[in-house]
């Protein structure tokens, strides 16, 4: 069973990278190892004190290394969430080796 | 097949194996956040494709793992290891 990203090419997606940021795009393009290539991308930065921050990136390349999640977003879902009341930690990053 | 997925960022994701590759990267349909659900970046997302290096524990329903397969398996797996020891 192949896992691959063929169908959330062209689709609305959220990554999470493993420094636990989280980027909003259009999924552009993919390669075997993951990097991919996403557009009109933007960044939500949650903290705990203050109000969701949104960064535009633009078009923008992500390293496979660097990516721990990718998921197709469902706007319905997700315009249902008003982003200046959320106030939540900002993803730990992945750590590959424990402490 | 229901599994949970508990990922190197302490995160602990649940849902339907949809299909997986030879690095253990995972495809997850019906997708929900066990992690407490305080972490609300996931928030739209029904559909996830998991990177198999970001995975510290995959869990399993009880019912669904033969033991017993996968200790004569792995026993067979170390066999021939040993003879060619001996010689």
């Amino acid at each position: 069973m192949a896992s691959t990203l063929e169908e959330l090419i062209g689709k609305k997606v959220s990554v999470i990278c493993g420094d636990g940021r989280c980027l909003i795009g259009t999924l552009k393009g993919y390669d075997q190892v993951q990097n991919i290539v996403l557009s009109e991308t933007h960044e939500r930065a949650f903290s705990l004190d203050s109000p969701v921050e949104l960064i535009d990136l633009g078009l923008y390349i992500v390293r496979g290394d660097n990516l721990a999640i990718i998921g197709e977003l469902d706007e319905e879902e997700d315009a249902k969430v008003d982003l200046g009341s959320v106030r939540a930690e900002p993803l730990k990053p992945v750590m590959h080796t424990a402490l | 097949k229901h599994i949970a997925i508990e990922l190197k960022n302490d995160l602990i994701l649940t849902g339907t194996l949809h299909s997986v590759d030879q690095y253990l990267n995972m495809k997850l349909s019906t997708v929900s956040v066990v992690g407490e659900e305080r972490y609300p970046q996931l928030g739209g997302m029904k559909n996830v494709f998991v990177r198999g290096s970001v995975v510290r524990y995959i869990q399993l329903p009880k019912g669904e793992v033969d033991v017993e397969l996968l200790q004569d398996a792995t026993r067979k797996e170390n066999a021939p290891k040993k003879i060619s020891e001996k010689s």
